[in-house]
């Protein structure tokens, strides 16, 4: 075990996987010679060379169009798209084709490919760099979306992705990349998709969150907790298809449920999560549902980047609101 | 049956002032001392401007920026080319065409203190928003050029972006509709040699990028991109034509990004010290200068004030640009809509309440 930066985590994962798996791939805007503009492909070139590590022309729409034909044809394609902010040129290939080959072939052709890209505020970053849109993947049926908080999971739930048979979005929270190291095993682990994570137990309010937010909302669940009350902590990890029985069961002890996410609240994933809960425990409920989120505006330029995204502030004030019913 | 040729075309390179600053006199533009004078000042801020950025950028006083050292020439003598009425489109590292454009410094700080205010354009100036998307801005200038046409406009769109964004769809879908709409607009490639790590020669395997508009039935032209002369002469005559109906033009300015991809970019990873020590041989500014002299146009004295004058004028842009208050949350709602709806009135008010001052 070592302690890792999420980045170093990341890069443990592709090494070893393409180790193990020589139809492993990897394609991109400047991942090889560079190593990414995060240094997340750092060294793969240098290891596996310029056929399973592609510098592609500039093009995202040809860089998941053709990691789609690797990916029929026996080649799993780790595409990066350099921010998520670029990804839209490639929605395209993502809606019409990664999504529906398995269904639209009858099973016959599948398409096992993951699409990495960093994604969230607070780096002070340029504009159309900040964005969390995971629900647009989340709303597109045949696409998982995986977002890991943490190293440890992003090394595991990164592996699982390139082993899935389906393909996977898989958004990393560039906040995270470098903030926290923690210990990661050496060797080669997966953690499920579609499971969520119980950080920790509490009696009194459920938390939901995932990805970039969790930071915050760790904050806020510690402060909250210091005044005597307790908190159970879930990190969705994968939010399509997401793990709808952790959070019911947890809502049905609790009683209370608050989420938290970077991106729009019209249509958030929240919106979501708060539905299912209304339809399948909503008479567990002794609170109504609090979603701490960014606003619906276009996220605003980096001077009031920490005014849009959640503060644990917020978050505290959310939970506090919830707990006084 | 035998096959019979169909097409061939070919590309041309245009130099007018070379390297040491010798003029080619039968192909010179013809351009006032005034002209003249202010595409040399202009270079002159647009290169101390960035530099001053840089260091700025390093003390945590701005974000993460695209230089624009080594590019002045494609940049302020193609934007000089234009009209009042002519409309400017600029990807994301025109600070120099902005600045020939009229755009004052502190715009451009305010902008990279990271501020929308610094993309507010006066009224007045057809000159439109940075474009981060590398080539979406592409597609703008092309439609921006039809609408001339509707409205019967004597004028013209100009738009930039780089040797990487050739490679986008929007690039080939834009020139394409230039071509069967012969709209009025000039396609003004910054061929620097390099999209962020990758090499011009690993982006296409074209020979050049100029010969991408004869696929869509109009010109490409190469142009030496570090000839403040060519550049203008090249920009003039395609807008001339575009005005008077012959439709697009692309060009390809060779030219060299001196500096780092961006302020977060460390080109060492990939490019030679050497490679960009031969292209300081070729710089813009140094050539013109020259060119200057030779015309008897420029001497150390006014060099000397110039210097001077610029930093002084750079030292007041950030000045006030440092001066502005942080702005209230307000702004990020207020322009939205027209109209701010009823539920995002409701955010703003729980927005005011978390403002941190
Ligand atoms: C659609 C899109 N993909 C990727 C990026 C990230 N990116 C910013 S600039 C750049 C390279 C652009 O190269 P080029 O067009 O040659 O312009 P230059 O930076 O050399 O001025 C890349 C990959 C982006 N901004 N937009
Ligand atoms: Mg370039």
């Amino acid at each position: 075990m070592a302690k890792l930066t999420m980045v170093q985590a990341l890069n443990q994962a592709l090494l070893q996987e393409m180790k193990r798996d020589n139809t492993v791939v990897v394609l991109g805007e400047d991942v090889g010679k560079d190593g990414g503009v995060f240094r997340v492909t750092e060294g793969l070139l240098n290891t596996f060379g310029e056929q399973r590590v592609m510098d592609t022309p500039l093009a995202e729409s040809a860089i998941v169009g053709t990691a789609i034909g690797m990916a029929i044809n026996g080649i799993k394609p780790v595409a990066e798209i350099q921010f998520s902010g670029f990804a839209y040129y490639a929605y395209p290939q993502l809606e019409a084709h990664a999504s529906r080959i398995r269904n639209r072939s009858r099973g016959r052709f599948t398409c096992p490919l993951v699409v990495r890209a960093p994604y969230g505020g607070g780096i002070r970053a340029l504009e159309h760099h900040s964005e969390s849109k995971e629900a647009i993947y989340a709303h597109t049926p045949g696409l998982k979306v995986v977002i890991p908080s943490t190293p440890y999971d992003a090394k595991g739930l990164l592996i699982s992705a390139i082993r899935d048979p389906d393909p996977v979005i898989f958004l990393e929270p560039k906040r995270v990349y470098r903030a926290i190291k923690e210990e990661v095993p050496d060797e080669l682990y997966t953690i499920p998709i579609g499971k969520a994570n119980i950080i920790k137990e509490g009696a009194d309010c459920t938390v939901v969150s995932w990805g970039a937010a969790m930071k915050t909302t760790k904050e806020a669940v510690e402060e909250i907790e210091q005044e005597g009350k307790s908190i159970e902590l879930i990190d969705l990890r994968t939010i399509s298809p997401f793990d709808e029985e952790a959070i019911i069961e947890s809502v049905k002890k609790t009683g209370r449920l608050v989420i938290v996410h970077e991106a729009h609240k019209m249509l958030g994933l929240g919106a979501e999560i708060s539905a299912i809960v209304n339809e399948k425990c909503i008479l567990s409920l002794e609170a109504p549902i609090i979603r701490v989120t960014g606003y619906d505006v276009v996220f605003p330029f980096f001077e009031l980047e920490n005014e849009y995204l959640p503060s644990a502030k917020r978050v505290k004030d959310g939970i506090t609101e919830v707990l006084a019913y | 049956m035998p096959t019979k040729e169909v097409g061939r075309y070919s590309v041309t390179y245009l130099q007018i002032l070379d390297e040491s600053g010798i003029v080619d006199k039968e192909l010179e533009p013809v351009l006032t001392k005034d002209q003249l004078l202010f595409l040399y000042k202009t270079m002159v801020q647009a290169r101390k401007l960035d530099a001053k950025m840089i260091s700025m950028q390093r003390q945590g006083r701005l974000g993460t920026f695209a230089p624009v050292k080594g590019q002045e020439a494609s940049q302020v003598a193609s934007a000089m080319a234009l009209d009042q009425d002519d409309w400017m489109f600029p990807a994301f590292r025109e600070a120099a065409a902005y600045l020939a454009r009229g755009t004052d410094m502190k715009g451009i700080l305010l902008y990279n203190r990271g501020s929308e205010e610094g993309n507010r354009t006066p009224q007045g100036q057809n000159n439109f928003m940075v474009a981060i998307p590398v080539a979406s801005q592409i597609p703008h200038a092309v439609g921006c050029a039809m609408a001339m046409t509707i409205k019967k406009e004597q004028a013209a769109c100009l738009v930039y972006f780089g040797d990487g964004a050739t490679s986008e769809g929007d690039f080939h879908e834009s020139l394409n509709f230039a071509g069967v709409y012969k709209a009025p607009v000039v396609f003004l490639c910054q061929n620097n040699q390099w999209a962020i790590s990758v090499p011009r020669q690993r982006q296409t395997a074209s020979a050049t990028l100029a010969q991408k508009a004869i696929a869509y039935g109009f010109a490409g032209i190469q142009v030496d991109g570090n000839d403040a002369l060519a550049v203008y002469a090249a920009t003039k005559n395609a807008l001339d034509k575009a005005k008077q109906g012959g439709g697009p033009t692309l060009i390809e300015c060779i030219t060299y990004r001196m500096e780092m991809h961006t302020t977060a970019d460390d080109p060492s990873k990939y490019r030679s010290d050497e490679e960009v020590k031969a292209w300081e041989a070729k710089d813009p500014i140094k050539r013109f200068k020259v060119y200057l002299q030779q015309k008897n146009l420029w001497d150390e004295r006014q060099e000397a004030k110039l210097q001077q004058d610029v930093d002084a004028e750079i030292e007041k842009a950030v000045q006030d640009a440092e001066a502005v208050p942080k702005r209230r949350v307000d702004e990020m709602f207020n322009y939205t809509f027209a109209e701010l709806s009823p539920r995002l009135q409701e955010e703003r008010d729980t927005a005011r309440r978390y403002q941190i001052l």
